[in-house]
């Protein structure tokens, strides 16, 4: 009895004590969180995503050159390790048929790959995430409509529809908006909101028959309420990881568009566009071409690992 | 002027094989701080009559066609949506069945509780958040302090429904509607919630609705009893009047169906045989006749009105031929439930019907 009451603490306080389960208790996301830090994959995504971001931020400070000076002494350089006579240890990845120099380029680049990749799913996610939730929580003609939109969107063949916005829009004043830039947010938008407004309409039809929701209506709480504050959270997991997929196929869309001569607009670098404008001289430098493909390439599989970890990771019965 | 006014309510179902009178012309009232149980089998218009006291049938495919219902001096059927918000949670909370589902698995319990204190009462975050501790206190959450940021399935059932009673007394409203609270909790659990509604309903002055099955859940915790069948009233009276002197063979077959301490261990629990009518399509005459061993022909013709009990206290009213002094009535007045089963010949052939009924409802069960 003596060691109890030399603690100094009254008897109240350690009744409280008692009842407290000791172990220290972890929320739904910060689970996840933790088992998404132990997937290396995922982290090693992360950690590419992060630096090709950082590059993208820092591209005007550490670019050694101006990626739009054209210095047609030195074009066609081919990059310095392959030990050909025509490289430059000035651009050691050597130039395009304009001289410009390639690891400048792809540095700018990178900006426009960062931004088309998350301005674009953003949006994608605002159009997508309002219209199911309105179509599944209201239902009735609210969603007929809705979702016959959606049928008449997804009837059309996403490129294609995509290709035809762009194309048409192209030279008009929409059209040259940041090089480009904001129709191909646009174009990509229209098309993209079609997945995640099904997904996030089929969860809420399946969360808006719990009693939880039943309720909150009973506490008073407005549709808007139980849409956002209700339904929105419990759907999320799996809007999530579509988010992590849908993040490189707006850059692979880009990198196409620009591919294709329709995306952004010369001379703003992109990787796709350097694609483009490498094929004409490929027979007398491939590196013009291979170098860009192969950043996007990296950065498609780094979000395709973070895709995967989150995946598990929001999974709860992948929980180990 | 009563608190809650119910006159004449119709809630009904519009589905693909017709109209389901689930509510059929239900009234009552109920007084400050006063508390009243509703009891019939599932499926009898309970829940389906305290839901359309805050208006939360789903429409489609349910709607209130017909009656009123005055709250506080205020018609709840003409009010607009806004309005309705307002009262929900605010002046009439609710406590579901299971609160197993009740509440939202991503939520903390001090984001749930707070959601009414902010919406009706105004508070700010900090203002809720110890609010919300005090009501966790009140309910009986050991530790509230630190278990207000536990996610729900942190919680055990009993607990659960603990939290739930404390959001419903949040705003500290003048009605409170527990449908079968108690009904998805063990025993010891049931006994422990139940002795806390009590004391919270006298010590706020909260009125009650409790509605259950279970008619020993209310014994102890009602002053008054409303038996439904149908979608109707069948028998209305004080809770010891009711269990001293029912007067309608319905009631009769659930008081034979629950256990009592003070019978014989051998006495045996009498069901009432076969289901509720379909309430699409009810029998034409009193709802209970098809399973009733008492019936005469009058039963099968026309509907007794809810009348008073003769020779009973003032506010026993009943809805049977058997115990109305009209001509070709009254055959029950005398009757004691508990030794006369009625006509064994009925009692065969409602078992026998049951039975065939079963057999063609479900087959292979």
């Amino acid at each position: 009895m003596a060691t109890t009451t030399a603690t100094g603490r009254s008897a109240a306080e350690r009744a409280a004590e008692l009842n407290v389960i000791a172990r220290k208790q972890r929320s739904l996301w910060r689970d996840a969180l933790y088992r998404l830090l132990r997937n290396r994959a995922a982290i090693l995504g992360l950690a590419v995503i992060v630096l090709a971001a950082i590059i993208a931020i820092l591209a005007p400070f550490i670019a050694p050159y101006d990626p739009l000076k054209v210095d047609t002494k030195f074009n066609q350089l081919e990059p310095v390790w392959t030990g050909s006579k025509y490289t430059n240890p000035a651009y050691p990845l050597g130039t395009d048929q304009l001289g410009r120099d390639i690891l400048s380029r792809l540095m700018w680049a990178a900006r426009v790959s960062m931004v088309v990749g998350f301005i674009p799913t953003t949006m994608v996610f605002a159009i997508g995430i309002a219209v199911g939730l309105s179509a599944g929580y209201f239902g009735g003609w609210v969603d007929q409509g809705l979702m016959r939109l959606t049928d008449i969107v997804y009837a059309f063949p996403d490129f294609l529809f995509v290709l035809i916005i762009v194309a048409s829009f192209r030279n008009s004043a929409f059209g040259n908006l940041l090089g480009g830039l904001v129709l191909i947010f646009a174009a990509v938008a229209i098309v993209g909101w079609i997945g995640i407004a099904r997904l996030t309409r089929g969860q809420v039809l399946a969360l808006k028959e719990r009693e939880f929701v039943e309720a909150a209506r009973a506490i008073g709480a407005g549709p808007t309420r139980i849409m956002t504050k209700h339904l929105l959270p419990n759907a999320l997991a799996p809007l999530i990881v579509t988010a992590a997929f849908a993040v490189p196929g707006a850059i692979i869309g880009e990198a196409t568009l620009s591919f294709l001569g329709v995306g952004i607009k010369p001379p703003t670098p992109s990787w796709g566009a350097m694609i483009n404008e490498g094929f004409i001289g490929f027979s007398a430098n491939p590196w013009a071409v291979l170098l860009p493909a192969i950043c996007i390439s990296i950065v498609m599989l780094a979000f395709t690992f973070v895709g995967d970890g989150l995946r598990d990771a929001l999974d709860p019965r992948m929980k180990s | 002027m009563p608190l809650l006014e119910v006159n004449d309510l119709h809630t009904q179902f519009f589905t693909r094989d017709g109209v389901v009178r689930a509510v059929d012309g239900v009234s009552f009232h109920l007084d400050q701080g006063e508390t009243l149980g509703l009891v019939g089998e599932s499926g009898c218009g309970k829940s389906v009559t305290a839901l359309s006291l805050m208006r939360l049938i789903p429409q489609p495919p349910g709607k209130i066609v017909k009656g009123s219902i005055s709250f506080d001096g205020q018609d709840v059927l003409k009010m607009d949506d806004d309005d309705v918000r307002s009262i929900r949670g605010n002046n009439i909370a609710m406590i579901f069945q299971d609160p197993m589902t009740s509440l939202n698995p991503v939520l903390t319990i001090s984001r749930q509780i707070s959601e009414a204190l902010e919406l009706h009462m105004k508070l700010d975050k900090g203002e809720a958040r110890k609010r919300t501790i005090e009501l966790l206190e009140l309910v009986g959450i050991p530790s509230a302090k630190k278990r207000v940021d536990d996610y729900p399935h942190q919680f055990s059932g009993g607990m659960r429904q603990r939290v739930m009673i404390a959001m419903a007394l949040s705003c500290q409203p003048k009605l409170i509607l527990a449908d079968e609270p108690t009904t998805a909790l063990d025993v010891t659990i049931q006994a422990q919630i139940l002795e806390l509604l009590k004391g919270l309903a006298k010590e706020f002055r909260t009125a009650f609705i409790l509605i259950t099955h279970d008619l020993g859940v209310v014994a102890g915790m009602t002053q008054r009893i409303h038996v439904m069948y149908a979608g109707r009233i069948v028998e209305k009276a004080d809770t010891g009047e009711l269990f001293a002197n029912p007067k309608m063979p319905y009631t009769w077959g659930l008081l034979r169906s629950i256990p009592r301490l003070d019978e014989s261990r051998k006495a045996k629990l009498v069901p009432i045989e076969g289901l509720p009518p379909d309430l699409i399509a009810p029998p034409p005459g009193c709802k209970f006749e098809p399973r009733c061993q008492y019936r005469r022909d009058i039963c099968r013709e026309k509907e007794p009105d809810l009348t008073p009990v003769p020779n009973a206290k003032p506010d026993h009213e009943a809805r049977c031929w058997g115990t109305q002094n009209v001509p070709g009535g009254g055959w029950l007045m005398d009757t004691d439930w508990r030794r006369e089963v009625g006509d064994t010949r009925v009692l065969e052939e409602i078992k026998q019907e049951a039975a065939s009924e079963t057999s063609t409802d479900a087959p292979g069960e």
